[in-house]
């Protein structure tokens, strides 16, 4: 009973992550794409880990469930601190955002120096 | 005092990595050939980072706090399902109902780590990923799908889910 749970947690994440491949490729611009694969594949790989933890069994094998759940904290701490390094850097990069984005406090906060990529 | 408290968090991570225990007749042993290595590392991870540990340990030993913290806990893991669903829709609609931009909110969090904090949320709840953060709780938000463009209005939607809790976990 327990490894049925377990494998239905696992094929959801597995949909998920799938689900943010998918988003990485039909999204319109880099940082939409950092959304969806970020969002989306922490939960899939979280998800994946619990399911791992429950066809398991928590008390049966305790050392599988403490590694399973240090994986878990540290994708959560770790997967937005590299989305935010990644989108950042884009941006300082010079990466544009979608032409359709309604709005961009950002450069008016802070406006770009006009570079030679700006005139071609 | 921060440095002992920082080892032996470390070495609590390396025994439940390395899990250096063996049952033998029915007795659990502990094995010192897979401990030692991790005595050693811990110290040298301290010795290396011992300038860089944040201060304010000690404030994390207190029940209201880690109340607050569990409750932060629960409120996040919701948001995150939340928002891998409201993702996954825009992802798989094929008309892709998307309005990205960036917008500015402001938080009255007043320490670096409670800033940090909120960023992290921010980049894990429905369709926002913080780009850039000031000093003084300026962020710059990337949101998939803007319903505000003023600083209020961006702020009353993103930020205050969480700031209230945050505030109570770190200040």
């Amino acid at each position: 009973m327990n490894s049925v749970i377990g494998m239905i947690f696992v094929a959801v994440g597995l949909a998920f992550n799938v689900l943010g491949c998918i988003g990485m490729i039909r999204l319109p611009d880099m940082y939409n794409r950092l959304q969806a694969s970020t969002k989306c594949v922490t939960m899939g790989t979280c998800m994946v880990m619990i399911g791992v933890m429950i066809s398991a069994g928590f008390l049966h094998s305790a050392q599988l469930s403490a590694r399973c759940i240090i994986c878990m904290v540290f994708i959560l701490i770790t997967a937005p601190t590299a989305a935010h390094a990644l989108a950042h850097g884009a941006y300082s990069f010079g990466v544009r955002l979608w032409e359709k984005s309604v709005v961009n406090r950002y450069e008016e906060d802070f406006p770009k120096k006009s570079t030679d990529q700006d005139h071609e | 005092m921060k440095q002992v408290a920082m080892f032996l968090l470390l070495l609590l991570l390396w025994v439940v990595l390395v899990w250096p225990f063996e049952a033998a007749g029915g007795q659990i042993h502990l094995v010192a050939g897979e401990l030692v290595p991790g005595i050693f590392v811990a110290l040298l991870v301290v010795l290396i980072m011992r300038h860089s540990i944040p201060e304010g340990f000690k404030a994390w030993i207190n029940p209201v706090r880690l109340f607050w913290f569990v409750v932060y806990v629960g409120v996040f893991v919701f948001y995150v399902i939340k928002a891998n669903f409201d993702v996954a829709y825009r992802i798989i609609h094929p008309a892709m109902p998307i309005h990205p931009g960036i917008v500015k909110v402001k938080t009255t969090l007043k320490t670096r780590a409670g800033i940090a904090m909120l960023a992290n949320a921010i980049a894990l709840t429905p369709g926002t990923l913080t780009l850039h953060a000031e000093e003084n709780g300026d962020l710059y938000v990337h949101w998939i799908n803007v319903k505000a463009t003023d600083v209020e209005g961006a702020t009353g939607y993103i930020v205050s889910r969480f700031e209230w809790l945050i505030k109570r976990i770190l200040e």
